[in-house]
């Protein structure tokens, strides 16, 4: 009995196996609030599904709870990858409701805003930890780079030994500075992009399917 | 194996509750040692909740890193706790890492790290040699 039991534990391990090798990979879309993941995750969504992901905004910690977009087929140079992507709340150590009062929010919705928020972010590094195969991770070229959430993230990716790709957005602005990404996490490649008006989209579905295929 | 989450008050620690200052625990790698990932969190969000800037010698894990985060923003509140200020010295740590370290699960953290209410800590300038912050009383 038990031997049957442990040849048919084998064998599921093996055909589990086979079956995961064709299965999506999940990839993460992280960063910073406001570096326009969303934007992102709704230009690839709509790209190659034409559907999008969720609202964006530009008022901090618009996405509130990790979103899924599953089975995005991505062609490139004869090369299909499919990928599921998780478009994640931006990270944080802080949070507070009364930066939201600036938004024409009242209290009660700016409080609940801060609570969904807060909840999005602990969801998010949950699945850092235990749901995600790949990472895209999304910096404001305009914005500095070296800050302490950015440093911890993509030490905690690099710790999991995750394959990461490091985009640089919203170059289509005034005092974008992409090389000054590159400087502050040289281990890993920078695609420059503007998620928001489509610049440069190709080499970011090229390194999509280079890293994540 | 580890005994519960020690206090930093020892029986000899002064009192912290006066309002005149802000108080600063400098807690050693040594001490930090023997906890297990929680009972670090625990110690350092404890101290920061009080009001207190918790500097650590040898900083935290990514993983502990991850787990920190995740804990703070189940513990914010309104008009109460907002969150934390972190600052480490910047270095790519995952890049210096040996195979042997990764493959025993080792992490090179030992870095400098600090710790605050976000309320009451800023930072004014860090590079890899300075790390530069504010602190402000509640």
């Amino acid at each position: 009995m038990g031997l049957l039991t442990n040849l048919k534990d084998s064998i599921s391990r093996v055909t589990d196996g086979l079956f995961a090798a064709d299965e999506p990979k999940r990839i993460g879309i992280y960063g910073p609030p406001n570096a326009g993941k969303t934007t992102l995750a709704n230009r690839i969504a709509r790209d190659w599904t034409g559907d999008a992901v969720g609202p964006e905004s530009h008022i901090p910690h618009e996405t509130r709870r990790a979103r899924r977009k599953e089975n995005v087929e991505i062609e490139r140079n004869g090369r299909k990858v499919t990928i599921d992507i998780v478009d994640t709340p931006g990270v944080t150590t802080k949070v507070d409701y009364k930066e939201f009062l600036d938004h024409d929010m009242d209290k009660d919705d700016a409080v609940r805003r801060s609570r969904e928020a807060t909840e999005g972010v602990a969801e998010a590094m949950h699945w850092l930890r235990e749901d995600v195969d790949g990472v895209i991770y999304v910096l404001d070229s305009t914005t500095d780079p070296f800050t302490q959430v950015n440093t911890m993230l993509i030490g905690i990716i690099e710790s999991q030994d995750l394959p990461a790709l490091i985009l640089a957005n919203k170059t289509d602005l005034p005092g974008s500075d992409v090389q000054q990404i590159a400087n502050a996490f040289p281990q890993h490649e920078t695609i420059p992009l503007s998620a928001l008006e489509g610049e440069n989209m190709d080499e970011v579905y090229t390194k999509i399917a280079e890293y994540f295929g | 194996m580890p005994g519960p989450t020690p206090n930093v008050d020892g029986d000899d620690a002064p009192s912290d509750d006066s309002d005149d200052g802000v108080r600063i625990d400098m807690i050693s790698g040594a001490r930090m040692e023997g906890l297990t990932g929680m009972e670090k969190i625990r110690l350092i969000l404890d101290g920061v909740r009080d009001g207190n800037i918790v500097i650590l010698e040898q900083g935290l894990s990514p993983d502990e890193e991850s787990k920190l985060i995740e804990v703070t923003m189940t513990e914010i509140s309104p008009d109460d706790f907002t969150g934390i200020e972190i600052e480490t010295y910047p270095k790519a740590e995952a890049g210096d890492q040996s195979f042997l370290d990764k493959l025993m699960g080792r992490n090179s953290t030992q870095k400098l790290t600090v710790i605050g209410p976000a309320n009451q800590i800023e930072t004014l300038h860090k590079d890899e040699n300075l790390i530069s912050t504010l602190v402000s009383r509640k």
